[in-house]
């Protein structure tokens, strides 16, 4: 009787160390959603120093934001330039991840590789992102390069083109994550069960069956986490298209993010469509995490 | 949400192999060792937070709070202002005041935002950090001058001072009762400053009056600049004739809540797509690298549009190698008479320092002997009909960045027929916007109508209260 | 004997194939950086005239003085990066584990739901609720200021996965079971045992969350507005824009190497940690 009431007295204990988690997480987070959902309801913006509203107006701002086509081309101008770096990401972190785990490889220099892959992640996007600008713009040094060893006639505008500026982005993203998506995957690799691999040998199966039949399945969960992850992080693009083309999103809009137009709300206090913008965003989030735990179970049903 | 709590949990599960992985490779005494410095770093920043070691000013000290978006007018009070004291570069000392400079770049409404930010907490900030001065351009004066955010001329005691000024001048700072409130030190009349060199390979003369000749009107400046390009130069970006154009429409930016598109900016549009096609005009956005490599002989740009302290500002004539340095530029009044930018003085309401915001503005932009210093040194066309008549007559005005041409004539006669009646507080959001969105049908990426609403689309991103 | 021969030859050829591709790779992601560190020691007329060279020049110093002495207040930009980011390394490390703990080693009602709230929460991105927060951070009177940067960090869903793995892993609850029966406090045992046990852990999370807040750009860019309160990214995206550095490139390269140099040295010097351990620690298990 006295000793399980001394548990209970300890568990009280899980709720004082779970208080500052909670207040915290309520006051910055949870009652910032719910005013974000309150607020898209409201007309509420400033013109110069004067204010508008906030006047309950409906669904009005949604219905403003869903009558133009624009939001759709911005969630796919951000989902085209997440999977322009998101595929090469992952191939080449799968690639990279196979050789620095194959044993019969016994590559030299894993650690110098794995120490160069990693490191732009840590690199500030906005200060990478200032850096291929400079670098990309039309009298700037990668210009000069090209046209000096001939390849271009005369200075390529990068960002004028919907394309260039895409893959720019993209190659930024790409060069941010791979190395990170490497290690992961890595790390996953290694953990699949060696005598797996030995027996497969001992059956005479070639290394690329093995990498098909052994190491991919293996690793889907890890794969599945990567995508996942990713996809969120891109959807939250921001910082460096914001930054490569000073929040325009030019060429015409096609490098604009959801993000950057939320930022552009933001910005001119339009807290109403922003607002809405915001409840959009959250969905889609939700429905993307959604589907691809679907597709995952799915997929490990038919297994 | 809870099975897709359980799902989550699932593939995280297994991600997180890694995380007993990562944490096995390090031992414990390379962990210790990485602890130990952040908590470290931890400790002095919060000492530093407390008392900045680069900042000069104690913290007893009373502070004058100034506004701004660049450097330039900073640089004026450095090098004018009687017992101005630099401590730093965004530091200053008056007397026993401490004058403290917060500079945001205009881009992108930034400068404004953040002007209104503060200035709408201006009653309830402590007396340090009340504004008690800001700049404003003529884009968005309006917006503050029509405010009781400034403070008249009159209740500074300064507005009997003001004869000599440009009449445009005063009108930009206004209100619409009559009261003046603001000042400038400069008139803003503008030109056409062209390559000396290009001019007589491809003109054939460097003569200000025949190179006039040749950019008398749009057709004329469209001839030269076909010329140009045959020649292997620029003309110029299409964004620098904007203003030229912009400065001569029929009617406001924005008419009863409604944006409405000049005709002139219409043949802005019509007439640089032609020349951007021909590879006459580049698009470069003013400020930039690429525009900015006109300046010397190596960019092969003929000419750039800008005002006097576009002289100052953006040749870099102190620096070796520019166009500026060897005295190569020339000044003539281009296609249309126009005028850009100037900066205005305003006092913020509230300050705790009137009597010093009044002697500043006063002594900046009225005090003769400060104006003529600021014209003859830093090549500045100041708001004084008289200090520019006395230059125009004499050789102090004659600029060695212009080859020892006397501007001054012109100037003062562009800065008297300056009208300024279809100014709007939205001109900055409007213009900024519309050559953002040209570009992209310039550089053929969009059509005309897709390109204009872009534009409009932008313009009510940035003033929810206007229609197309 | 033939046939072994072959499979030497195939390695050796697969071998060198995979040096190839990846000194290429690592050519891609260097090459960038090689740049800004040449291009930050050049002057602004050499960049204006010169266009591309991979040669250092000499004006790293010319450039460093004129960017210390300018009006972008770099040096306090970094004070405010290193203050901020330390705090949010501190606080989100300590807070997280000790949410961890609660997790692991107490059993009560609602545990279970907690756990559930916390992970399906873990997917919400920060930019959705950031109206919400603003306005609330604009009411506390916290506008402006690095409370709203660092408080939030307590309630760091990321970092406490992570501790819960570790601890599920590592930690033993007949520990904590020993320290109660010598009569320690419950806060004291988590102070005392169960913080120091973590150490591998908390290493590795403080690094990365001192990363990712030092690299920050979308809030701190909403919430700072006084110039000496801003951050370095903020800083930075101010580059991007009008006529800062008078146009002077060299500056330009020198404020971005500025504020990615500080990284890159910590990174190297702790890397064999940072990215070692992960094969290190799959190889044992």
């Amino acid at each position: 009787m006295k000793k399980q009431s001394k548990v209970v007295q300890y568990n009280k204990w899980g709720y004082i160390f779970l208080l500052p988690f909670m207040i915290v997480y309520i006051v910055f987070q949870l009652i910032p959603l719910i005013s974000t959902i309150y607020n898209s309801f409201f007309e509420n913006y400033r013109v110069g120093l004067q204010q508008i509203g906030p006047n309950f107006i409906g669904i009005q701002n949604y219905v403003q934001l869903f009558s133009t086509p624009d939001i759709w081309q911005y969630l796919a101008n951000t989902m085209i330039m997440w999977i322009m770096g998101f595929i090469p990401q992952i191939l080449v972190s799968l690639l990279l991840g196979a050789w620095f785990t194959n044993p019969s490889l016994r590559l030299k220099g894993q650690q110098f590789f794995k120490t160069v892959i990693y490191l732009p992640n840590l690199i500030m996007a906005s200060a990478f992102a200032m850096l291929f600008f400079t670098l990309f713009s039309n009298e700037g040094p990668i210009n000069s390069m090209l046209v000096g060893a001939g390849f271009f006639a005369e200075n390529y505008k990068w960002l004028s083109h919907t394309l260039s500026a895409r893959s720019l982005v993209a190659l930024m993203n790409f060069l941010m994550w791979f190395g990170n998506t490497t290690i992961l995957l890595m790390s996953g690799m290694l953990g699949i069960d060696p005598s797996l691999y030995e027996a497969a040998e001992v059956d005479g199966a070639s290394s690329t069956q093995i990498f098909y039949k052994i190491t991919l399945p293996l690793l889907r969960p890890i794969l599945i986490y990567v995508m996942i992850t990713s996809l969120i992080g891109g959807l939250q693009m921001f910082d460096v298209p914001q930054i490569l083309t000073n929040g325009t999103g030019d060429p015409a809009r096609t490098t604009m993010t959801l993000i950057m137009y939320l930022n552009k709300h933001l910005y001119s206090k339009n807290f109403g469509l922003g607002g809405a913008l915001s409840v959009f965003l959250f969905v889609v989030t939700a429905i993307l995490s959604i589907l691809v735990f679907r597709i995952n179970n799915a997929t490990e049903k038919k297994n | 949400m809870k099975n897709l709590a359980r799902k989550a949990l699932a593939v995280m599960m297994a991600a997180a192999m890694t995380v007993p992985m990562v944490a096995c490779g390090g031992s414990t005494e390379t962990a210790t060792d990485t602890a130990a410095p952040a908590e470290e770093a931890a400790e002095t920043t919060t000492e530093e937070a407390a008392a900045p070691a680069e900042s000069t000013i104690p913290a007893d000290a009373h502070i004058l709070n100034i506004y701004a978006w660049n450097e330039e007018y900073k640089s004026r009070m450095e090098a004018h202002y009687p017992g101005y004291e630099t401590l730093s570069a965004t530091e200053g000392k008056i007397g026993d005041t401490y004058v403290k400079w917060n500079i945001t770049p205009s881009d992108d409404n930034a400068y404004q935002n953040n002007l209104d930010e503060t200035l709408l907490k201006q009653a309830d900030a402590a007396d340090n950090d009340k504004i008690d001065i800001f700049l404003v351009e003529a884009d968005y004066a309006l917006k503050y001058v029509d405010t009781d955010y400034t403070m008249s001329m009159a209740d500074l005691g300064i507005d009997g001072d003001m004869a000599d000024q440009y009449e445009y001048t005063k009108q930009i700072v206004t209100d619409s009762n009559g009261n003046l409130k603001g000042s400038s030190w400069q008139a803003c009349s503008a030109g056409l400053i062209y390559n000396r060199e290009a001019a007589k390979e491809v003109l054939g003369s460097d003569d200000p009056a025949d190179v006039q000749a040749a950019v008398a009107n749009w057709d004329k400046s469209a001839e030269t600049a076909q010329k140009m390009a045959a020649a292997g130069y620029t003309m110029c970006s299409v964004n620098d004739t904007y203003r030229t154009y912009s400065n001569n429409v029929s009617g406001k930016w924005v008419q009863d809540d409604k944006i409405v598109l000049d005709p002139n900016m219409e043949k802005w549009i019509d007439d640089s797509k032609a020349l951007v096609d021909a590879g006459a005009e580049d698009t470069d956005d003013l400020w930039g690298d690429d525009w900015a490599k006109g300046k010397t002989p190596e960019g092969k740009v003929f000419c750039y549009f800008g005002p006097a302290w576009f002289f100052n500002f953006c040749l870099d004539a102190d620096k070796e190698g520019t166009i500026a340095n060897q005295g190569g530029w020339g000044f003539c009044e281009g296609p249309q008479s126009y005028y850009w930018g100037g900066t205005w003085i305003c006092a913020a309401t509230g300050t705790d320092d009137a009597d010093l915001v009044a002697d500043i503005i006063k002594t900046m932009t009225t005090d003769k002997a400060v104006l003529k210093d600021i014209a003859t040194q830093d090549q500045d066309c100041v708001n004084s009909k008289s200090v520019l008549a006395e230059l125009a007559g004499s050789d102090e005005g004659n600029m060695a960045l212009l080859g020892g041409q006397n501007p001054y004539a012109q100037l003062a006669a562009g800065a008297e027929g300056i009208d300024l009646s279809n100014l709007s507080s939205y001109d900055q959001g409007c213009n900024e916007e519309l050559q953002g969105a040209m570009k992209n049908y310039f550089e053929g990426n969009q059509t005309k109508e897709e390109a204009l609403d872009a534009f409009y689309k932008a313009v009510i991103e940035k003033y929810p209260n206007l229609s197309k | 004997m033939n046939n072994k021969e072959e499979s030497n030859f195939g390695r050796t050829t697969k071998v060198i194939g995979c040096y190839i591709v990846l000194i290429l790779i690592t050519i891609i992601c260097l090459f960038w950086f090689y740049l800004l560190f040449v291009n930050a020691s050049r002057s602004n007329s050499e960049l204006s005239s010169g266009g591309f060279t991979m040669l250092f020049s000499t004006h790293a110093l010319d450039n460093w003085n004129n960017l210390v002495h300018g009006t972008l207040p770099i040096l306090y930009g970094l004070r405010n990066s290193v203050f901020v980011a330390a705090c949010t390394a501190i606080l989100s490390v300590y807070f997280s584990t000790m949410t961890a703990y609660a997790i692991h080693a107490y059993d009560f009602k609602l545990k279970k739901y907690v756990y559930a709230f916390i992970l399906a929460v873990m997917m919400i991105p920060t930019q959705v609720t950031v109206l919400g927060f603003l306005q609330l951070i604009d009411k506390m009177k916290m506008d402006d200021s690095f409370i709203p940067l660092i408080v939030p960090s307590i309630a760091a869903p990321i970092t406490f996965f992570y501790m819960k793995q570790y601890m599920d892993s590592t930690l033993s609850i007949s520990l904590v079971e020993a320290a109660r029966i010598d009569g320690a406090g419950e806060f004291r045992i988590f102070n005392t045992i169960v913080f120091p046990l973590m150490k591998p852990a908390i290493a590795v999370q403080i690094i990365f969350t001192f990363v990712t807040s030092w690299n920050n750009y979308f809030v701190p860019a909403l919430v700072l507005h006084t110039d000496k309160k801003k951050t370095l990214p903020i800083l930075i995206a101010q580059l991007r824009s009008a006529d800062w550095l008078k146009f002077d490139m060299g500056q330009v390269y020198m404020m971005i190497a500025f504020s990615i140099a500080p990284v890159i040295i910590v990174y190297l010097i702790l890397s064999r940690f940072i990215v070692g351990g992960v094969s290190l620690g799959g190889v044992k298990e």
